[in-house]
């Protein structure tokens, strides 16, 4: 199941069972170098496109130049009859989908009797190189009637809107939106408009964000090889192989058990790598051809045919009393995601007021289909434009009312018991012990200089669980081989180890992790949702249990005591109650020497749907500099404060939180999807899509508050998501309050602002 | 269309190749020669996942043609280590905890090499400047400002 398909958040999902035991940590919390550093460093690191394969052929797709159009005709012959076209395929190549998901996703990669967006691929071709295969695709002759398009979330929700696609009204969309509305969400509780009525000051804005692309830097890359028995083998750069197992299974019609995934080294993903774009191509060619084909995709057709983000537009009404308690709060927010259905509002009308112990709450949302590409997840999807509209508002409610900003988030902020605006009732969390530090840090305090402002943001995203299979094996010498199944994107794998040598008590060194292809492990959910820290390390650490459980039945078959008579110590079987002192403690090198005459090979293993990923929270203060000449804006400090509930590896944690800063930073004054009068996309390259260069950054410091989750044995929370969440309000708030008008729109470029200092006359 | 006769020297090994006239150095590379710890992120320049040194010169391997490094020295990531023993940037960059998918670090330990070789005591606005060039999606830069001012201070040491 991707992220996209998470519609309702369990009642109990935060307030988990009662997983987490204090302890004192030896390897957990320390910061060793991370077991695939030197691969890394070094140019081994097998990436996407770094496979090669003998016969391999290359693979390419032709894509539409319109944002909307029906293919009149499609005529592949001449590409086929090109010596050196070894396969050529079309959409009539896929079967008839099984389930929903094989049905959008397919469509979504390519089309059949209408091109959807700019980008939407209408052929694909397999030829002995690359040169080859251009000139195929030159010669497909495709016929276009173009039609009327959509790409603005404004435009394509309103009635009379051009339609993008027959038949994907949502039943619970109320009147007086378009039949492009395919999904509605809303949720909250009390009387809002009894809540308004207590308010001394009511402030009530809309905002826009443009769509961003995650901007991983290593496109899409895929290896295929499929027989003509039906058995296939895939390699490819993903979040998550086990789910492009699934989308590829059901899309080609195959049984999952005759595909085989495996996942290269991931070269970002932050969301868009969690689906799957050209892997059923390359496997469908790869079977018309009886040869290897890969296919990479170029940076111009990561922009323009992966999985963006949603853009939006919201509105949202907070009311407040003068001493700055909240009486009422309401949201309205439009996502669009392409011209498919997703999600994503849901996450963000569930977290658009999820920071705030509120009366009297409700948030609600409509997503609304563009010929835009099918959305992908980007970092806390959906929650980034929600929050970015939430505490805007916040911030304007502390300038009109002259309330510290902290103060008034302090005087709201949930706390463990409050009963969210999206249904669960927290378990301990750390928002007050977040804001109270931000409070007490030098950079709240520190005087500011002329022409430089600060803002203030909450951040929060739910983080996630899910489906997990770890096994860890005893080796004979006493080292120990981690067998895992999620992509390692930012340095799980040491988190893994460090996990399986904390409870075994061994030496990290003595551990070593790898990621399992799909045959050689159980299901493993997407690298995705904050989820691998929490869950795998959660089945990692159970794994290890399950391993300490057995080596001490070993030892004490071997000293002929209960086994229950016997406890786990250092890396060692003691034995233990009345037993204690009367043998030798057994280290862990003896038992797995032994295992061979004690009952075999020892391995723990763990599998889970985990639950009880407890809920993240963080807050952002940023200062900043505007020139009004330019309208550029200058970031000067940044400062990022989160709860990680333990941060296994510091330092990996740091490198999270201060990457969702940098691309919340972005997302806030540069990046945005620009689309022509035609609907095409006009900025598919890093020239014109700018993402933060180095010397765009300030330094961005970093406070890991440790509040544990009571739902992981060492109170893990996910980190990777919710540093995205604050930056874009927290860099509005500050320019709003340095050019002394309220920003509504990103990215705030310096065309942007520039029009806004003209504006104010 | 023939293929021209190359001559070159790659990490300080000879080698011949036959590259077609369009051919990219970054395809001769990774294609011709398997050498993939050179990256391609954009093919158009902007990214530097393809940083290599050409008679020392940093370049984007994107925009150069394999026909044009006959008779020149290129050196990549694969020789930037001293067979086992790791260059000081590679070894301050895993310290740091400088990367997180790891998809850049070989252009920025490229690039790097070459600031250090130019500027061995850069400032912290000379390095990010200088890897102005070089994307990084997953950190920020903040570690990676900090591994290079640590390699620096221990080269200039050394």
């Amino acid at each position: 199941m991707s992220l996209d398909n998470v519609p309702e958040h369990d009642e109990d999902a935060a307030a988990p069972a009662g997983e987490y035991r204090p302890r004192d940590f030896k390897v957990v919390g320390t910061r060793p170098l991370r077991p695939d550093g030197i691969d890394k460093v070094t140019g081994k690191a097998m990436y996407g496109a770094d496979f090669y394969a003998p016969g391999m052929l290359v693979g390419k797709m032709l894509r539409s130049p319109h944002a909307h159009a029906r293919i009149v005709r499609l005529d592949t012959s001449k590409a086929t009859a090109l010596p050196g076209v070894k396969a050529v395929m079309t959409a009539a190549d896929f079967p008839a989908p099984r389930n929903i998901e094989a049905k959008d996703v397919g469509h979504h990669i390519m089309a059949h009797d209408q091109v959807l967006y700019d980008g939407h691929a209408v052929a694909a071709v397999a030829a002995t190189s690359e040169a080859v295969a251009k000139q195929a695709l030159k010669l497909i002759d495709v016929e276009y009637e173009v039609l009327p398009h959509v790409v603005d979330v404004d435009e394509a929700v309103k009635p009379g809107a051009v339609i993008v696609r027959e038949g994907q009204r949502n039943k619970k969309v109320p009147d007086g939106y378009s039949d492009n509305c395919s999904g509605w969400y809303e949720c909250g509780h009390g009387d809002v408009e009894a809540g308004f009525a207590k308010a001394d000051l009511i402030v009530e804005r809309s905002f826009k964000t443009a769509s961003t692309h995650q901007g991983y830097i290593e496109p899409h890359a895929c290896l295929a090889s499929m027989g003509p028995d039906g058995r296939a083998d895939l390699w490819c750069c993903t979040q998550g192989h086990y789910g492009v197992r699934r989308m590829c299974a059901g899309i080609l019609g195959m049984e999952q058990s005759q595909l085989r995934v495996t996942a290269s080294e991931i070269g970002g993903g932050f969301g868009g790598k969690t689906t799957v774009f050209i892997e059923p191509v390359a496997l469908k060619l790869s079977e018309k051809a009886g040869r290897p084909v890969k296919i990479v995709m170029s940076r111009e057709e990561v922009f323009r045919a992966t999985g963006p983000t949603t853009s939006s537009s919201t509105d949202v009404k907070i009311g407040m009393t003068r001493d700055g308690k909240i009486t009422a709060a309401t949201a309205m927010c439009r996502y669009e995601g392409g011209a498919w259905d997703n999600w994503t509002v849901n996450m963000g009308v569930q977290s658009a007021f999820a920071s705030y112990d509120l009366e009297a709450v409700k948030s609600q949302g409509v997503n609304v289909l563009t010929n835009r590409p099918k959305q992908a997840a980007y970092r806390a999807p959906g929650t980034p434009q929600a929050t970015y509209a939430v505490e805007s508002v916040m911030d304007e409610l502390c300038q009109k009312l002259e309330l510290d900003p902290i103060d008034t988030r302090l005087k709201n902020a949930a706390r463990e018991g409050t009963k969210a605006a999206y249904g669960p009732t927290y378990a301990k969390i750390g928002l007050v012990e977040l804001l109270e530090a931000a409070k007490a840090h030098p950079h709240y305090s520190a005087p500011l200089e002329p022409g430089v402002s600060r803002g203030v943001s909450n951040g929060f995203w739910f983080n996630f669980g899910g489906e997990t299979c770890v096994s860890l094996a005893l080796n004979f010498d006493g080292t120990i081989t981690l067998i895992e199944g999620n992509p390692d994107i930012g340095g799980s794998r040491a988190a893994m180890t460090m996990m399986a040598a904390e409870e075994l008590g061994v030496a990290y060194e003595k551990v070593r992790t790898l990621v399992a292809d799909t045959a050689s492990l159980g299901h493993n959910e997407t690298t995705h949702g904050s989820r691998v820290t929490f869950a795998v390390g959660l089945a990692t650490i159970k794994a290890a249990r399950a391993a300490k459980a057995e080596m001490c039945r070993r030892a004490a078959k071997f000293w002929g005591i209960d086994p229950d008579a016997v406890e786990w110590v250092d890396g060692c079987a003691r034995a233990t109650g009345h037993n204690a002192g009367d043998f030798e403690p057994m280290p862990i090198e003896k038992i797995a020497k032994d295992s061979p005459s004690t009952g075999g090979p020892i391995v723990g293993h763990h599998e889970v749907t985990a639950e009880g990923a407890g809920v993240s929270f963080g807050v952002h203060l940023v200062d900043l500099k505007v020139d009004p000449e330019t309208g550029f804006t200058e970031v000067v400090r940044y400062t990022v404060f989160q709860d990680a509930g333990k941060a296994i590896h510091p330092s990996y944690v740091e490198g999270q939180l201060q990457g969702g800063a940098a691309q919340g930073i972005g997302w806030a004054l540069n990046e945005g999807y620009i689309y022509g009068a035609d609907g095409c996309l006009q900025n598919p390259g890093f020239l014109d899509y700018r993402v933060p260069v180095a010397s765009d950054l300030p330094r961005i410091d970093t406070v890991i508050l440790e509040i544990p989750n009571p739902g992981h044995p060492y109170g893990v929370r996910g980190v990777g998501e919710t540093g995205i969440v604050p930056p874009l309000a927290a860099i509005t708030n500050a320019v709003s309050r340095n050019i002394g008008v309220r920003m509504n729109a990103l990215p705030m470029s310096p065309p942007a602002i520039r029009a806004a200092i003209k504006s104010k006359g | 269309m023939s293929k021209i006769h190359v001559t070159t020297t790659i990490n300080g090994d000879e080698t011949e190749l036959l590259v077609r006239p369009d051919e990219t150095l970054l395809e001769a590379l990774r294609d011709d020669l398997r050498l993939t710890g050179t990256k391609e992120g954009c093919g158009t320049g902007d990214c530097g996942a393809c940083s290599v040194t050409l008679d020392g010169r940093l370049v984007c391997a994107c925009l150069v043609l394999g026909a044009e490094v006959d008779g020149k020295d290129v050196e990549t990531i694969e020789g930037i280590a001293d067979g086992e023993n790791l260059h000081v940037i590679q070894t301050k960059i895993l310290e740091h905890a400088a990367l997180q998918c790891g998809v850049c670090t070989p252009g920025i330990i490229v690039a790097t090499k070459a600031l250090l070789e130019k500027n061995p005591d850069p400032s912290e606005t000379e390095i990010r400047y200088w890897l102005a060039g070089n994307l990084c999606r997953c950190t920020g830069y903040d570690k990676i400002i900090n591994a290079v001012m640590d390699a620096a201070a221990e080269m200039r040491g050394a």
